[in-house]
């Protein structure tokens, strides 16, 4: 038996046919869909490399089954950047040096835009460490991304600031 | 090389340039082996032994195969052939490997069988469903295990026994002693990119995406066990996830490739975070007994460091934990000793500064207690006991700017006014503060690496040496030092690395990868420019001609003379006069045996630390951290620092973190996932700090430069076990320092 | 994972219908099934997706004043709704203490009441567990068991329940709503979980089909809101389940302690309600020497189930810290690390403060 889900994948509709009631989202996205940028880690939501807005919210996409996600709206690593123009929290994470292997980082980069979009952290550098503690770095790049959050956060709200005025 | 004098005024050396590989990194396009997917590939999950020791009776094969989706499953009787025992050693660094050769179960972990099926979620399932029945064996799986012997080397041939001037006498005759016992637990590198290979064969010849720190011995082995050609397999492995020592060639990887010989298909296989725990090593458990003799005044008069480890029973590697006290302090009398034991366990291998990890955080928590009971300053104790020249070798150091590290450091602490008594300092909140130091080394060390260097007549530049990017940011100083080497810009420079068709460039270990593999690149660069230079000198028609005698400078894409810089001309130039497409040079690297010889090379550092413990509930953190570290010359600072934030976060984790629990009834380890076995996180790092003290090194290499990737961890974990000592007065001996030790001092 | 059935109801009842089969597992965030299925400790053959149903994810107020929460409301957005964060404060911090930012935007309170221990040899399907494997034995007695129970164990089984949002829940009396083949019926948290006794495979009181629908907050427990607090101890600063947690929520007139709720996480089977010390605390003055005595009393028949007798001293210790910190007052803002030791020493400050 098949299933047809649609899936709004980085502001593109697409509907897919799964033979499998057991894919992930994650299994979905590298396996069959030809995104690999989101990271499997852990494949159990202990590492965050996973993490990708589902309905603008940032999830583990190793623990969601992807047929239960029917009509659901995913942004992904690859669906971040305008054209040759990087998202204000990309541009940060290179500037601040906030990754090595890079492995976690589409990971840590979905959940910042997560963290940021929640409004909860401010420029309270602890509020942003606690809140980006969900994604682990075992090279051990903590300083330059909360370093990261924190700029791009400013830098956005800003921005925000300028469209408003 | 020629011998015309030139001079490279480099400008990309030295400069905080941002990663090469950013974009790719921030924007999803980097592509890590396991995000290939050639045409037609299947996917391979391995199924692996919950027993420690006996032997696999019987897989559900039938059930297994039976399962929709999947094409095939390997065991033992289907493995294809192998062209070489896989216990073959001929290849440096190699370790036995598990590669379903008989139905023998050596540890927990162990890959039993490998199902290939045509979805990832149907390979999971049918692995699971081999549902194998054991004879299973008592196991031994702790230090304490039976049959300790004294090995013949630890590390990789360091020797296991050392005496150095009279140290009983010394111990005897000291005005204050310390004896003290520390143990460090069993570990695993938890790269957060799991071990995973893409195999495509074309008849015999072999196409992989792989993970590796070591492209040309990966190459080398395994064309050696799959008995084909070594130009016939092509390795890419243009990131790495991490590897931290663990991304040598291990077995499920083979595995990985021969289900795909076995299917005529592609196949990926990758590692569950579980199975990361078992084959592809780790560092081993260590018991070490420091006993520590100091004079009136605190001038050590003898240290003797002995450990004991364990490796498997059926391969040897031993954690050279104790080779951190010949380095380091000043003492006339100096002993190392070691013994092990063989466990059912996978083998242990180079975790992130091996021997000096686990050693320094038993070295420098051992000097502090001696402090203390000398009623020393920790950091005063330290300078006093300073090694003027390396201790038991009497040699010189090529450099060693430690007394600068320790002065800069602690200035930037805030050291002064430390009181020297423990549990003397509390936070507004009531948190006890304590603050702890500790000194950071490791060897600098030189494999050897090529390169090869090309400018083209367009004036551009190409360097190619097969290096690794595991983190460290090989795609970024790599092309400055090439971009240098070549008298270019950096973005005049194409840098090709990460594949096995480029020049060797060694491995990405030992801290060594930028001084070997730099070095190879500094000489192609340099031989290229020779050559060139050697075109323009003795064309009649260029603004060169003749000044053979005073030499030329490349800089810009231009050569010029070294006595007045107004005549020259570019590259691109050179190159159409002499109708050449364009010149090559070549260049390799390797230790220079003279220099090692005369000068002992080591790079240093010093870390302070404060931690915050609780005074009722014993919780620690790691508050602020600060490193100081010389380690010759930088070549992108903004690179270093990260190395050193990366290692210092490992010494933490090393000091309060993490840990396998080994379940000593069964052998399994019952933390093999990210929930329990503790690395920190972001929240437990408010504070790193990375000062880079100037040092040049006139012998170490040609380009001056010593490790950085590993000095880190050293120093760190002890600083903060000094720093738990200071806030609560108790010396905890076992790490990591769990919360029932800290609680219990409230 | 096993292959299963994938069923999508379109409303409670079908839902529970589809349920009866047996070998049906309900699905709603799947943060600890799915993980469960992954490691071969749970095998279900049908999935009922609780995801599509309506109107299981809305937070009301009744008309007596009892918050009413669906089951399907995900932990975050409880969290994060001002009016209920008002209201129930501690319920909050437990919340956003647990997991990651990720997992509580996913997890839904009717999973978050039903996640299963993290004992190892639980989720180790090659040891001995009662839980998972009844009669087989429980190979967590003699192995590293530092973090197990040390409250309501048996011999058979030691494992602990692993929320934190459930340990001020039961504080607070709150009541679960229960949709079952046998229509729905209420029963209150502190019954809703089982101690292990003779049968630790039976978690809860839940029967096969039952759903949980919501969760409720009865209009008093908003009472305690200005003197209620959640403490954690745990092995690093995020992201780890609790060594021990308490929650404390105190009503405090005239300088005396009207009324007092304490319960306890990562000690037992369920979220431990501390009623005797809940006695020992009402009328008396909130200082340091009450709150003692009430911890005294909470752990009065702890006894160890194997290395963890540490955890019995830290679990008063938890309890004095919780009662203290809800006696100093509920802050306006949750602090940055909730629930944390560090909580309020949030600026990493240059020097420490010589006494």
């Amino acid at each position: 038996m098949s299933y047809l889900v649609t899936l709004t994948i980085n502001r593109v509709p697409r509907t897919v046919e799964l033979d499998d009631p057991r894919v992930t989202l994650l299994d979905l996205l590298r396996e069959r869909l030809d995104l690999p940028g989101t990271k499997k880690g852990c494949d159990r939501g202990q590492c965050g490399a996973c993490t990708i807005l589902l309905d603008g919210r940032r999830v583990n996409a190793c623990l969601a089954l992807a047929i239960s996600h029917d009509g659901a709206d995913i942004l992904t690593i690859e669906g971040l950047a305008e054209g040759q123009a990087l998202h204000p929290v990309q541009a940060a994470f290179i500037a601040h040096d906030a990754f090595q292997c890079g492995f976690c980082t589409p990971g840590q980069i979905m959940s910042a835009i997560g963290l940021i979009g929640e409004g909860q952290a401010g420029d309270d550098a602890e509020r942003v460490r606690e809140g980006m503690s969900g994604n682990l770095c075992r090279c051990g790049a903590y300083r330059g991304i909360t370093e990261a959050v924190l700029e791009a956060t400013r830098i956005m709200a800003d921005t925000t600031q300028e469209k408003a005025a | 090389m020629s011998e015309i004098q030139h001079m490279r005024h480099g400008s990309s050396i030295g400069q905080p340039v941002t990663r090469r590989d950013g974009v790719l990194k921030v924007t999803g396009q980097a592509r890590y082996a396991a995000d290939n997917h050639p045409s037609g590939m299947l996917h391979a999950v391995l199924a692996v032994s919950r027993i420690a020791r006996g032997r696999v009776a019987f897989l559900d094969i039938q059930s297994a195969r039976a399962h929709p989706g999947v094409v095939e499953v390997m065991v033992t009787a289907n493995r294809p052939a192998l062209a070489l025992h896989p216990d073959d050693k001929s290849v440096p660094f190699s370790f036995s490997m598990d590669l379903l050769q008989d139905d023998r179960v050596r540890y927990a972990g162990q890959p039993i069988a490998v199902v290939i099926a045509e979805t990832l979620e149907a390979a999971t399932e049918a692995a699971a469903l081999l549902a194998p029945r054991y004879e299973a064996e008592p196991v031994e799986v702790t230090l304490d295990a039976a049959g300790a012997f004294v090995p013949e080397s630890v590390g990789v041939g360091a020797p296991a026994e050392m005496w150095h001037g009279d140290v009983e006498a010394g111990l005897a005759a000291a005005a204050q002693r310390i004896e003290a016992t520390y143990e460090t637990p069993l570990q695993f590198h938890n790269a957060m990119e799991p071990h995973c290979v893409v195999a495509a064969w074309d008849g015999d010849a072999l196409s992989l995406d792989l993970p590796t720190q070591g492209l040309a011995l990966t190459q080398m082995r395994l064309a050696a066990l799959l008995g084909i050609r070594m130009e016939d397999l092509h390795i890419r492995s243009p990131f790495l996830g991490g590897g931290f020592g663990s991304k040598l060639l291990t077995g499920p990887q083979v595995l990985g490739i021969l289900a795909a010989r076995l299917v005529g298909w592609p196949v990926k296989l990758v590692l569950t975070r579980a199975q990361m725990y078992g084959p592809v090593s780790h560092r081993s458990p260590t018991r070490q007994t420091l006993r520590l003799g100091a004079a009136q005044d605190g001038a050590l008069v003898a240290i003797h460091h002995h450990v004991r480890t364990a490796t498997s029973r059926f391969d040897e590697f031993l954690e050279p934990s104790a080779g951190v006290s010949q380095a380091v302090y000043a003492a006339p009398a100096i002993a190392i000793t070691n013994e092990a034991v063989r466990l059912d366990t996978g083998t242990p291998g180079f975790m992130r500064a091996p021997g000096l990890a686990s050693g320094s955080i038993a070295l420098e928590s051992a000097i502090d207690e001696l402090a203390d009971s000398c009623g020393m300053d920790p950091l005063d104790f330290r300078l006093k006991n300073y090694a003027e020249v390396e201790p038991v070798s009497g040699k010189p150091f090529s450099s060693k700017a430690l007394r600068e590290c320790y002065a800069e450091g602690a200035a930037h602490f805030g050291w002064a006014g430390r009181p020297l008594a423990p549990r003397r300092m509390r936070d507004a909140d009531g948190l006890l503060v304590g603050w702890g130091v500790g000194t950071a080394t490791f060897p600098a060390h030189m494999f050897q690496a090529e390169a090869r260097a090309v400018l083209r007549r367009d004036g551009s530049g190409l360097m190619e040496s097969g290096t690794h990017d595991m983190g460290q940011g090989a795609w970024t100083a790599f092309a400055q030092i090439a971009a240098d080497s070549l008298g270019l810009g950096l973005d005049r420079l194409e840098f090709r690395a990460g594949h096995s068709d480029l020049p060797n460039a060694g491995i990405a270990g030992g801290s060594a990868h930028t001084a070997s593999a730099g070095g190879a690149i500094h000489a192609a660069g340099g031989q290229a420019i020779a050559r060139l230079a050697e075109l323009a000198l003795a064309d009649p028609r260029s603004p060169l001609f003749g000044a053979g005698n005073v030499g030329v400078v490349a800089r810009g894409g231009r050569l010029l003379r070294r006595d007045d810089e107004n005549r020259g001309e570019s590259y691109a130039d050179i190159l159409a006069r002499a109708g050449l497409d364009m010149v090559e040079g070549r260049g390799s690297a390797a230790a220079d045996a003279a220099a090692t010889e005369r000068y002992a090379m080591h790079a240093h550092g010093a870390v302070f630390a404060e931690v915050k413990v609780d005074p009722e509930l014993g919780q620690i953190r790691a508050t602020r951290l600060v490193g100081a570290f010389a380690a010759g010359r930088v070549i992108n600072p903004r690179l270093v620092r990260s190395q050193y934030y990366g290692g210092m976060i490992w010494g933490l984790s090393f000091a309060l973190h993490e840990r396998a629990a080994m379940d000593p009834r069964t052998g399994r380890i019952m933390n093999t996932d990210l929930a329990e076995y503790h690395v920190p996180v972001n929240a437990d790092v408010p504070s790193v700090e990375a000062i880079l003290v100037e040092e040049q090194d006139p012998h170490v290499n040609a380009l001056g430069i010593k490790g950085v990737g590993e000095i880190g961890i050293t120093g760190t974990a002890g600083a903060i076990a000094n720093a738990v000592w200071h806030a609560t007065g108790v010396r905890i001996r076992h790490f990591p320092i769990a919360i029932e030790q800290t609680s219990r001092a409230a | 994972m096993n292959r299963f059935e994938y069923v999508r109801p379109r409303s409670v009842a079908e839902a529970v219908a589809a349920a009866a089969i047996p070998g049906s597992a309900y699905l709603a965030a799947g943060t600890n099934l799915l993980d469960l299925m992954k490691i071969g400790v749970a095998r279900p053959e049908r999935l009922i997706d609780l995801n599509h149903l309506p109107d299981l994810d809305i937070i009301e107020q009744l008309p007596d004043g009892t918050v009413r929460i669906g089951a399907q409301v995900r932990n975050a957005d409880l969290a994060h709704d001002p009016d209920f964060r008002q209201r129930f404060p501690v319920v909050a911090e437990a919340l956003l203490s647990g997991a990651s930012a990720q997992l509580r935007n996913m997890a839904t309170v009717g999973g978050n009441l039903l996640q299963r221990t993290r004992c190892a040899w639980f989720q180790d399907t090659a040891s001995a567990c009662n839980r998972r494997a009844p009669g087989s034995g429980c190979d967590a007695r003699g192995g590293e068991n530092r973090m197990h129970a040390v409250l309501g164990w048996s011999e058979h089984c030691i494992a602990t329940h692993p929320s934190d949002f459930c340990v001020p829940l039961v504080a607070l009396d709150a009541v679960v709503e229960i949709e079952g083949p046998a229509g729905r019926r209420e029963i209150p948290l502190a019954d809703f979980h089982l101690l292990p006794g003779d049968t630790p495979e039976r978690e809860s009181v839940l029967a096969p089909g039952d759903l949980v629908v919501a969760l409720r907050l009865p209009a008093e427990a908003a009472g305690f809101a200005a003197h209620a607090r959640y403490a954690k101890l745990r092995e690093r600063t995020s992201y780890a389940f609790a060594v021990v947690s308490a929650a404390a929520a105190l009503r405090i007139a005239d300088g005396r302690i009207t009324e007092a709720r304490l319960a306890l996480g990562g000690v037992a089977a369920k979220p431990w309600r501390a009623r005797a010390a809940e006695a020992a605390l009402a009328g008396a003055t909130p200082d340091a020497a009450a709150f003692r005595r009430a911890a005294e009393a909470a752990l009065a028949e702890a006894r160890p189930s194997g290395d963890n007798g540490f955890k019995i001293e830290l679990a008063r210790r938890i309890a004095i810290r919780a009662l203290t910190l809800a006696a100093a007052g509920t802050p306006d803002r949750l602090p940055a690390l909730p629930a944390s030791a560090f909580a309020s020493s949030s600026t990493p400050r240059p020097r420490g403060l010589h006494v």
